[in-house]
C-alpha cells in the first residue's frame, strides 16, 4: 500500500507501524470517577469494521509522524490522510 | 584535549574510502552534527535566531547547505545541523548557546556514520537499495529511506552525489550491502 | 538424429550450435532454442512422467502455462526441479533430466499406478489414507512424500545470489505483445516514464509465433524494430524475462527478473534473479491470453499439443514437432495451424473441426462436425481415432496432434484483488471483469480482444487514456495496418462417449472422470472442486486446464458457466523461487548487525559474543586456562563483587527528552512521578502499558530542568520510543516536549564493584566523591582531561557502581583507559552473562520477568505506581483482578539441597501435591549459578508469594523430567539493605 503522508506524499505502508483504531486518541481522564470502566472501554472495545476505518499509522522509516489514515479495510483504498497530531488537537486533545 | 583517540565508525584510525567501478564510497568522519528541535510554540522565534548564526531551517524533505552550517528537515520543526568537527566538535552547546530557550538541542555527531557515496549515474545503484524515487528527486531532496533493514537519512548533494547517514552501529553492516550492491552493477 | 525435425525459418540463430544433455544424452540446438524446442527439434517428446499415474507426457505448449513438460535442470548444489521445458532458454551445456520416473522415462515403475487408476481417483487421499491414525506420521505419510512430487531438492545450498530493488514509472506495461508494444510505444513516444515487462527472452508476444503481418511486414520483425525504438528512448526500461507476478495495492507490482537463468552461472557479482518492486502511477496489462484444449479420452499422449503451440514451434523456432500432423478444432484459430503447417511443407493429413459449416481450408482433408475421441501409440502419438459426423470413426495416423478449444484471456494480474473475471459468450472464455485494482487497465487479447489489429488498438488506447489521466499529452500515431478476424467458436469443453479417461488438467492428473465423481460427491462449488479433485494446482495453476474443468462442472450441475464461475485469482502468476523472494537477507547477511564501542576490543580479546536483537554483544570473555563458560562468569561476577568489573550498557535505549513540559510528560509515561526530581539526580523508572501490564524499565536522569535522558531496556528502545511519540502527538498535542534517540551517541560502560570509585576517579575530572556524587546522582562531567562525558550513579549490580558515558568515537579508547587503570585493582570486563547473574542475585527484573503479562504488583514493585496522579496504565492496574491478594509475586527461590539444580519454566507445587494444573501456583522465570552463594538461585512468579516466603515448595519441569525441593525467600540474594550501593 501506498500511504499520502500530508508532508511527505506518498510512501509505502512497509515504512510504517499500523496500531489500529483511531478512537485512541480519546484517552479518558485516569483521576475522574469511574476511570476503570472508561479505560475498560478504551483499551479494549474497538471498531473493526468491514468497510471504512480510522486508523493510526506511524512513520517509523520516516519522519515519526503519527497519522491517522481513513481506509477502507476491504479495498485497501485510502480515503484521507491526516497529522494524528492535527486530529488530536480538532478533537479537543491539549496538554 | 583528552588523550583519548577517537575510532571511526568502521573502527579505524582514518576513514575508509572505496571505489568500485564508478562508484566512490567515502566515509565522513569530520562533520559535527546536532538536532535542532523547536519549542512549542517558538518556530517564529527560532527561525529568527537561525537567521542571526546563518542556519538553514529548510522547508520539508530538503537539505540546505551553508558555512559552516547545513541543515536538513528530519520530522516536523527538527533538523538536524551539520558543522565541520575541527571547528564545532562542541555543536551542541554552541547551537544551544545562540538558540537559547527556542529550541531542543542534542549532539548527534556519533549517533551516525556517514557515507558520501557519488557515480556518474547513481540510480543503478539506488533502485537496489532503496524505494525512494532517487532519479526523480531534486538536488537538495532529504528523506529518510531503510537500505536492507537499516533506516538511513539521505541527502541527494547533486545529480551524481548522495550522502548517506546510517546508524553508527550499524555501519560495517551498511558499508557491505553499498559494496556488494555497488559490486554487482560490475 | 540430428535435429531431425527441424525446418526453414524462425527466430533461431542457426551459425551457432549449443550443445545440451537431455538424461544423459547429447544433442545440440541454437541460440533462441527453448529446451522444449531444442529437444521437439531433434526428435524428442516424451520429456517427462505424470504427477500421480505416471503416465509419459510430451509439452503441449510453448510458454509458462506449460503442465507437462518439467525438468531438473543443471546439476550439483544449482539442480533446479520443476522447471518448464517450454521457457527455459537454452545454453550452451545445459544439462537436463526428467522426473518422477525409474529407472528411466521410457520405463517407469511407478507406471504401475495408471493401472490402478480406479484406486487413485479425486478424494483418494482423504478417503484411504484414514485409520488407523498411528499409521499417519509413520506409514502413510512417508509413502506419499515418495511416491508424490515431482522433482528433488539438491538439498545442498544455493550457491547463488539473489537480489531485489524498487523501480518507479508512470506506466508499467505487463506484456510486449502487439498490444503491449503499441502501448509502450505510444507512451515512450510522450516522453512518459515507461516499464515494459515481459516474462519471455524475446519481446514480440505472439507476433513472434504468428505469420500474419503488421504495418506490412512480419509481425516478429515489426516487434523488433519497435523494440529497438524503445530500447533507444532513456525514459523507457526494457525488461525482458521478467515475470510480473502480482499486482498489490495502489500501483505496486512484484516482478522478477531472470538475470541470469539462461546461462550456465551467473557472472562474477551478479544475482541469479532480481525481485522488483515497481511503483506504477497507471498499469496495463497486456499479457496476451492462453489456449485450452479439448478434452477426449488418451489426448494427454506426448504429440498432443495445442494447435497454437505446434505453430509457434514452426514459426518461432523452425520446428515440426511431427511430421504427419492432425488438427482438431473448434473454432477459426486452430485452422491456422494446419495452414501455417502445411505452407511450411509439414504433412497435415486431417482438419477435425467439430463444428458444421465454416470454411473449408482449400488443400486439406477437412473433417466438419468430427470430432477426436482417442489416442494411440505407446511413448507418443502414432494415431487418433476420429467419429466423423455421420457417426463412423477412422483411425487416422499421425505423430502429432494440434487442439484448439479457444482461448482464454490471461486476466490473472486484474483478478489479483479478487475482481472476478465475466464470461465473454464471443470468445467462450472469461475476461477482465469490474473493479480490478485501481489504474489497471488491460488490453489486447487479454481484455479478449483476440485479433492482433484489437490488441494494436486497445494499447494505443489505454496508454493514451492513461497519459490523459496523468496529464502527460500524447498523441495517437498512425495504428499499422494488422489481421482483425472475428473470432468464430463453438464450444467444446470434451468429447462424450469414451470409456477411458479425458485429461482437463495434465499436471495434476485430473480427468473428466473425477469431476464427475466430485459432482457426485457433492464438492460441486468450483473452490470445493479444486481442493477435492486437486484440478488448478502446482506450478501451472491450470492455466490450461481450469476452464475446461469448470464447464463440465457447469453442465453437470445444470448451471451456466459464468454463473459456475471461477476460483480466486492469487499472485504469484507463474513459481517464484524462494531464494527471489529471500533476496540478500539469508546466512550472515539475514540482518544487519549493531556492534558496540567496545566490540573490536573486546574481538581482541577474545571474547564470547552473544546476538541481542541486532547487537553483537559481550556474553563473556574468557581468560586463557579457562575451558567452560562456567569458569569465566563466575570469575567475571566474583572480581565483580570482590573489586570491580567493567561492561559495556551502549545497547541501553537512551531517549533524550527536553521542553518546558518534559517533566509533566514523564509524569504521564512513567508510573512513579519524575517531575520532582532535582537536577543532577537520576530515579528508577516503571513504565506500564495502558493495560496496566509492565511495558519497560529503566533509569532516567535530570540533566537540566528542562533535560531528561531517559534509558530504556535494549529490547524495547524502538518500542519505547514509538510509544513516546504516540503520547506526544496523538494524547497531550499541546505538550512542549521534544524527543530524539541518543542510543548511538553515547558509548556507556558501567563500572561496578567496592572498587569503582577508585578506578573512575583514575578517568573522570571531577570529584565523584560519596558527598560530591550521591548515590543516584548524574551529570556532565569531563574525562581524561577535558572530553565531554556523562556519569551516573547507578547499579543494576547491587555494588556500588557508576555508568560513564562518552561520544562514542571515544568508547573505544575509554575501554582501554578503564581496562588500564583498573589493572591495579584487579578489575574484569563482564559479559552479559555475568550481568544476568548479578542482577538475579539483586532480584532486579528483567526481560524474563517483564513478559508483558506482569503486573507492577507482581514485580513486587506496586508501590511505584502513583494514585496521585494520572499515568498510562495507571487505572487499568488497579483493577479488581490486578490487585487481588493471592495473585503473582516476584520471589527469590534455592534448593532446599544446594547441590540441586534449578531449571527456567518450571512450575511451583505444594510439597506431596499432584503435579496438575490446579495445583500449579507459578512458575520460575531465571536461574543462575550464584558463584558467591555457591549454589543455583533463581526468581518466579508464585501465588500469593509474598505470603510463602520461607516456605518449601518443589519446582517441577516437565521438559527435563525435574522435580526438585525448593525454598522460597526474599528475591534480593545480596545486600539486601542495599549498603554497598551507597558505599
Amino acid at each position: 500500500m501506498l500511504i499520502n503522508h500530508p508532508i511527505l506524499g506518498p510512501r509505502d505502508a512497509q515504512e510504517f507501524v499500523y496500531l489500529g483504531d483511531a478512537n485512541l486518541l480519546h484517552r479518558p481522564d485516569g483521576l475522574a470517577e469511574g476511570a476503570i470502566a472508561a479505560f475498560h472501554d478504551y483499551a479494549y472495545q474497538r471498531g473493526n469494521p468491514a468497510g471504512e476505518h480510522r486508523e493510526l499509522w506511524y512513520h517509523e522509516q520516516g519522519d515519526r509522524s503519527w497519522l491517522v489514515v481513513t481506509r477502507n479495510t476491504v479495498t485497501h483504498e485510502i480515503l484521507k490522510v491526516e497529522l494524528a497530531r492535527d486530529v488530536a488537537r480538532r478533537e479537543g486533545r491539549s496538554r | 584535549m583528552a588523550n583519548l583517540k577517537p575510532l571511526t565508525a568502521l573502527g579505524h584510525d582514518a576513514p575508509e574510502v572505496l571505489s568500485i567501478g564508478a562508484v566512490r564510497i567515502s566515509e565522513r568522519f569530520d562533520v559535527a552534527l546536532a538536532s535542532v528541535a523547536a519549542r512549542r510554540g517558538k518556530a517564529g522565534d527560532l527561525a529568527s535566531a537561525a537567521q542571526g548564526i546563518g542556519l538553514p531551517l529548510p522547508a520539508p524533505a530538503t537539505h540546505q547547505a551553508g558555512d559552516p552550517w547545513s541543515a536538513f528537515w528530519v520530522a516536523p520543526e527538527m533538523w538536524f545541523v551539520e558543522a565541520p568537527f575541527a571547528s564545532h566538535e562542541d555543536i551542541a552547546a554552541r547551537l544551544k548557546a545562540a538558540l537559547g530557550d527556542t529550541t531542543s538541542v542534542t549532539e548527534q555527531t556519533d549517533a551516525w556514520v556517514r557515507f558520501d557515496i557519488a557515480a556518474p549515474d547513481l540510480a543503478p545503484l539506488f533502485e537496489r537499495l532503496s524505494n525512494l524515487d532517487l532519479a526523480r528527486a531534486p538536488v537538495g531532496f532529504a528523506s529518510r529511506t531503510v537500505i536492507e533493514h537499516v533506516g538511513t537519512y539521505l541527502v541527494k548533494r547533486a545529480a551524481g552525489e548522495v550522502v548517506l547517514y546510517g546508524p553508527r552501529s550499524s555501519a560495517a553492516s551498511l558499508l557491505h550491502v553499498l559494496e556488494v550492491t555497488a559490486k554487482s552493477l560490475l | 538424429m540430428s535435429q531431425s525435425h527441424r525446418i526453414a525459418g524462425g527466430q533461431i540463430d542457426r551459425g551457432v550450435a549449443l550443445r545440451f544433455s537431455f538424461d544423459g544424452k547429447s544433442y545440440t540446438g541454437h541460440p533462441g532454442d527453448t529446451l522444449a524446442s531444442a529437444l521437439l527439434a531433434n526428435g524428442v517428446r516424451l520429456m517427462g512422467r505424470s504427477f500421480k499415474y505416471h503416465r509419459p507426457r510430451g509439452p503441449i505448449s510453448a510458454g509458462s502455462e506449460e503442465p507437462n513438460a518439467l525438468v531438473e535442470l543443471r546439476s550439483g548444489a544449482r539442480q533446479e526441479p520443476n522447471t518448464r521445458a517450454t521457457v527455459a532458454e537454452l545454453f550452451d551445456g545445459l544439462e537436463a533430466r526428467s522426473q518422477n520416473r525409474w529407472p528411466s522415462l521410457a520405463f517407469d515403475a511407478l507406471a504401475i499406478n495408471d493401472r490402478l487408476n480406479s484406486f487413485f481417483t479425486a478424494g483418494f487421499y482423504y478417503k484411504t489414507f484414514m485409520w488407523p491414525a498411528a499409521f499417519w506420521e509413520k506409514v502413510y505419510e512417508p509413502i506419499i512424500r515418495r511416491a508424490a512430487g515431482l522433482g528433488s531438492l539438491s538439498r545442498l545450498e544455493d550457491p547463488d545470489e539473489y537480489d531485489k530493488g524498487f523501480l518507479h514509472c508512470d506506466l508499467l506495461v505487463i506484456g510486449a505483445g502487439p498490444a503491449g508494444l503499441m502501448a509502450a510505444l505510444t507512451a515512450g513516444r510522450a516522453g512518459a516514464r515507461v516499464i515494459l515487462a515481459d516474462e519471455d527472452f524475446r519481446m514480440g508476444g505472439r507476433l513472434n509465433a504468428e505469420t500474419g503481418e503488421v504495418g506490412g511486414r512480419p509481425g516478429a520483425d515489426w516487434a523488433a524494430d519497435v523494440v529497438a525504438e524503445l530500447a533507444g528512448l532513456p525514459n523507457v526500461r526494457l525488461m525482458a524475462r521478467t515475470t510480473v507476478a502480482g499486482a498489490f495495492d495502489h500501483g505496486i507490482f512484484g516482478a522478477v527478473e531472470r538475470v541470469s537463468d539462461h546461462l550456465p552461472a551467473p557472472l562474477p557479482g551478479k544475482p541469479r534473479q532480481t525481485l522488483w518492486r515497481i511503483y506504477a502511477r497507471r498499469s496495463l496489462l497486456a499479457g496476451g491470453a492462453t489456449e485450452r484444449p479439448i478434452a477426449f479420452e488418451n489426448n494427454d499422449r506426448p504429440g498432443v499439443m495445442l494447435a497454437g503451440a505446434l505453430r509457434a514451434y514452426a514459426n518461432r523456432w523452425g520446428v515440426a514437432a511431427g511430421d504427419r500432423v492432425v488438427v482438431f478444432t473448434n473454432n477459426e484459430d486452430g485452422l491456422r495451424t494446419a495452414t501455417d503447417l502445411q505452407a511450411k511443407g509439414v504433412s497435415v493429413v486431417a482438419v477435425v473441426d467439430s463444428r458444421r459449416g465454416g470454411p473449408l481450408l482449400p488443400g486439406l482433408r477437412h473433417l466438419q462436425g468430427a470430432e477426436v475421441v482417442d489416442s494411440a501409440g505407446r511413448l507418443g502419438l502414432s494415431s487418433v481415432t476420429v467419429r466423423m459426423a455421420d457417426g463412423r470413426t477412422e483411425v487416422i495416423p499421425c505423430t502429432a496432434l494440434g487442439v484448439s478449444g479457444g482461448w482464454n484471456p490471461n486476466v490473472n494480474i486484474h483478478s489479483h484483488h479478487r475482481s472476478r473475471p465475466v464470461w465473454a459468450e464471443g470468445i467462450a472464455a472469461f475476461a477482465p471483469g469490474a473493479d480490478g485494482p485501481a489504474g489497471l487497465a488491460v488490453a489486447g487479447a487479454a481484455a479478449g480482444r483476440l485479433s492482433t489489429h484489437g490488441a494494436l488498438l486497445g494499447g494505443q488506447a489505454e496508454a493514451l487514456a492513461a497519459l490523459g489521466d496523468l496529464g502527460i499529452p500524447a498523441t495517437a500515431g498512425d495504428l499499422p495496418k494488422a489481421e482483425d478476424a472475428p473470432v468464430s467458436i463453438t464450444p467444446k469443453w470434451y468429447v462424450q462417449g469414451g470409456k477411458g479417461r479425458a485429461w482437463i488438467d495434465q499436471q495434476n492428473d485430473v480427468t473428466v472422470k473425477d469431476v464427475k465423481l466430485a459432482h457426485q460427491e457433492n464438492f460441486t462449488s468450483v473452490e470445493h472442486l479444486k481442493r477435492y479433485t486437486t484440478l488448478g494446482m502446482a506450478t501451472d495453476q491450470g492455466k490450461t486446464g481450469n476452464v475446461i474443468g469448470l464447464a463440465v462442472m457447469a453442465e453437470l450441475t445444470g448451471k451456466p458457466i459464468p454463473e459456475t464461475g471461477t476460483t480466486i485469482y492469487r499472485p504469484p502468476y507463474t513459481p517464484v523461487a524462494m531464494g527471489a523472494l529471500a533476496g540478500r537477507s539469508r546466512g550472515k547477511e539475514f540482518k544487519p548487525f549493531r556492534l558496540t564501542p567496545s566490540h573490536k576490543w573486546a574481538a581482541e580479546q577474545g571474547a564470547v559474543f552473544v546476538e541481542v536483537g541486532m547487537w553483537l554483544r559481550t556474553q563473556w570473555l574468557p581468560r586463557a586456562g579457562e575451558t567452560t563458560w562456567r569458569q569465566s562468569v563466575d570469575r567475571e561476577v566474583l572480581a565483580t563483587r570482590k573489586s570491580v568489573g567493567i561492561c559495556d550498557v551502549t545497547t541501553l535505549g537512551k531517549i533524550d527528552i527536553q521542553g518546558t513540559d518534559a517533566g509533566t510528560f514523564l509524569d504521564r509515561v512513567y508510573a512513579n512521578t519524575f517531575s520532582t526530581l532535582a537536577v543532577g539526580k537520576c530515579r528508577y523508572g516503571l513504565m506500564l502499558r495502558e493495560d496496566g501490564m509492565v511495558f519497560d524499565d529503566g533509569t532516567t536522569a535530570r540533566l537540566a530542568p528542562e533535560e531528561y535522558v531517559m534509558t530504556t531496556t535494549t529490547a524495547n528502545a524502538v518500542t519505547v520510543f514509538r510509544h513516546l511519540e504516540f503520547c506526544r502527538q496523538c494524547l497531550w498535542p499541546d505538550l512542549d516536549v521534544q524527543l530524539i534517540s541518543t542510543t548511538e551517541a553515547w558509548a556507556q560502560f558501567s563500572v561496578a564493584g567496592p572498587n569503582a570509585r577508585r578506578l573512575l576517579e583514575k578517568v573522570v575530572d571531577q570529584d565523584i566523591s560519596d558527598a560530591a556524587f550521591p548515590y543516584m546522582g548524574a551529570g556532565n562531567i569531563t574525562v581524561c582531561g577535558g572530553l565531554r562525558g556523562r556519569l551516573f550513579r547507578i547499579s543494576f549490580s547491587g555494588e556500588l557502581a557508576y555508568e560513564i558515558a562518552v561520544p562514542t568515537r571515544y568508547g573505544d579508547a575509554l575501554i582501554r583507559k578503564l581496562v588500564e587503570a583498573g589493572e591495579e585493582f584487579g578489575a574484569v570486563v563482564y559479559g552479559t552473562e555475568a550481568l544476568g547473574v548479578m542482577r538475579v542475585e539483586k532480584g532486579h527484573v528483567a526481560g524474563n520477568e517483564l513478559n508483558g503479562q506482569s503486573s507492577a504488583l507482581n514485580m513486587g514493585l506496586g508501590k511505584m505506581v502513583s494514585k496521585k496522579k494520572d499515568s498510562i496504565g495507571m487505572p487499568l492496574s488497579q483493577r479488581e483482578g490486578m490487585v487481588a491478594e493471592g495473585g503473582y509475586r516476584l520471589v527469590g527461590v534455592k534448593p532446599v539441597n544446594p547441590a540441586d539444580a534449578l531449571s527456567a519454566g518450571s512450575h511451583f507445587l505444594p510439597e506431596g501435591a499432584a503435579p496438575v494444573l490446579a495445583n500449579d501456583g507459578g512458575w520460575l522465570t531465571s536461574m543462575v549459578w550464584s558463584p558467591h552463594l555457591g549454589h543455583c538461585i533463581a526468581l518466579g512468579y508464585l501465588k500469593g508469594g509474598d505470603q510463602k516466603i520461607g516456605t518449601r515448595m518443589r519446582a517441577v519441569n516437565f521438559m527435563n523430567k525435574t522435580d526438585v525441593a525448593v525454598e522460597i525467600v526474599s528475591p534480593h540474594f545480596i545486600d539486601p539493605e542495599g549498603e554497598r550501593l551507597r558505599g
